[in-house]
């Protein structure tokens, strides 16, 4: 399978296999109006399986919110169709608006305009602001 | 994490102002208090050291907070915590305005908790609110321009229970670490526990005995906050009088009924445990028992007479309690009380 290399933007490679169109749609990515590429369940010599997304003219994209969706992804700059930089994701230590609280108890299932917020746990698990639940995906 | 982040403001602070464990020790005067743990230990003693203070100069603290106004918004039943809160203000010569149940708010014409305490924030100088969904009391601080003090929102947390509990253990043992403290009840809704267990493990060497039955466990991240402390432990039973003889402290809960989905479930797990007379021969003539309040039938009427029953202390205490938070949160100063050196710091 050949897949034409990006001029200028960003690779996300190693995200975990299957879940690429999750991670686009946690970068509010929107695909149908997008140039990129996705490559899913391909090998992997780190982790077996892997999916790989390519985006072209990526600078106005937000990846705050990878090291939450895909921690364990790579990001790659591309500049002028050459690789210029790698590096790991940050784990952001605030998310809002990112994911909402699945605690029908929290407050956010009730009160207008409040921000879903999450924040990074000491022991580095991501937890609702208001009732400390689990994030979930 | 190299950085934290700050609850109230919604940003990760450049001061050490932070949550959860890196808190400063500089003067409460005009900050909320959503969980103890927005305070660092030093304030959380130097607020039982005022209550104490407070208890024994009533005449030299009654003008304290002459003036002030406190607005109670109980969005959901209570007597006891909001006549306790009231009845501070009161005692220290503030003045009180409020509201007791949703049905009598501007909730029921659909109002926020937002725009309800940017309202009230215009006619009191300190808010104490209950609200049965988790987080509403910290959309109420970020959202008031003057202090908030959660008086418990749903299941989660109930800072100034804790604060009553603590001062009801110093007063009963003369310490807060190396006990053995059993929680039993409803330890899956049981918002006094959560906050407790939550401060006694920032104090440290508590030995937890998580008495409960099996649908109504304590939630895991509590028992993810015991694991975190170097020299706290637990363990989990469904058997009180297994561990009754083990306890410095028997901590009890009702089962709440308003907790509940499902009325068949409260019914089947309300009666689980009941503490009475013949129970308590196998614990300690020094334990104490603890409840916050309201009881219905988890602890008979003939226990009220066991010199170890300490649940109405725990009352008188939760208003000191919170004459002294008030107080603070004010920047009032209690006449002739000295704040210790660790506190000032």
């Amino acid at each position: 399978m050949k897949v034409t290399s990006i001029v200028d933007g960003i690779i996300i490679d190693h995200v975990q296999s299957g879940t690429a169109l999750k991670v686009l749609h946690y970068l509010h990515v929107d695909p149908t109006s997008t140039r990129l590429a996705l490559i899913m369940n391909t090998d992997s010599h780190k982790y077996g399986r892997k999916d790989i997304i390519k985006i072209e003219e990526s600078d106005d994209l937000d990846l705050t919110a990878l090291g939450f969706i895909a921690p364990q992804a790579t990001v790659d700059m591309v500049r002028q169709g050459h690789i210029v930089s790698k590096h790991k994701p940050d784990r952001p230590v605030h998310l809002v608006n990112v994911i909402s609280c699945v605690n029908p108890r929290c407050v956010t299932s009730v009160e207008r305009g409040a921000d879903q917020c999450f924040h990074l746990d000491d022991s580095g698990v991501y937890r609702c602001d208001y009732c400390d639940e689990k994030a979930e995906l | 994490m190299s950085e934290q982040f700050d609850r109230h403001s919604g940003e990760v602070p450049s001061t050490d102002s932070v949550f959860p464990n890196h808190v400063s020790s500089r003067s409460l005067q005009g900050r909320s208090l959503v969980t103890l743990d927005d305070i660092s230990l030093p304030q959380i003693k130097d607020l039982l050291d005022r209550a104490a203070y407070i208890d024994s100069h009533r005449r030299e603290v009654a003008h304290t907070c002459d003036g002030r106004v406190l607005a109670t918004l109980f969005y959901e039943p209570s007597t006891r915590t909001r006549l306790s809160f009231e009845t501070a203000m009161l005692r220290l010569g503030g003045q009180v305005i409020g509201f007791a149940g949703a049905q009598l708010a501007s909730v029921s014409k659909g109002e926020s908790i937002s725009d309800t305490l940017k309202t009230v924030s215009n006619y009191a100088d300190i808010v104490a609110m209950r609200h049965p969904k988790e987080g509403a009391a910290l959309v109420a601080s970020r959202a008031a321009s003057v202090p908030v003090i959660n008086a418990g929102d749903g299941g989660h947390m109930h800072p100034t229970q804790t604060l009553t509990d603590l001062a009801t253990i110093r007063a009963r043992k003369g310490r807060l670490t190396n006990l053995t403290i059993g929680m039993c009840g409803d330890l899956t809704f049981g918002r006094t526990v959560h906050s407790l267990i939550s401060t006694l493990c920032r104090l440290g060497q508590v030995d937890f005995v998580l008495i409960s039955p099996d649908e109504l466990k304590t939630p895991e991240y509590i028992l993810e906050r015991i694991d975190a402390s170097p020299t706290c432990t637990y363990r989990e039973t469904s058997d009180l009088g297994e561990v009754i003889g083990d306890l410095d402290i028997l901590y009890m809960t009702r089962v709440q009924k308003e907790r509940f989905f499902n009325e068949d479930d409260y019914l089947r797990l309300r009666d689980t445990y009941i503490l009475d007379e013949e129970k308590l021969k196998a614990a300690r003539p020094d334990m104490a028992i603890l409840h916050p309040l309201p009881r219905v039938n988890e602890i008979t009427a003939g226990v009220d007479q066991d010199p170890r029953a300490a649940y109405f202390e725990q009352v008188r205490n939760g208003m000191l309690v919170r004459m002294a938070l008030e107080s603070a949160l004010l920047g009032d100063e209690l006449p002739g009380y000295q704040v210790r050196k660790e506190v000032q710091a």
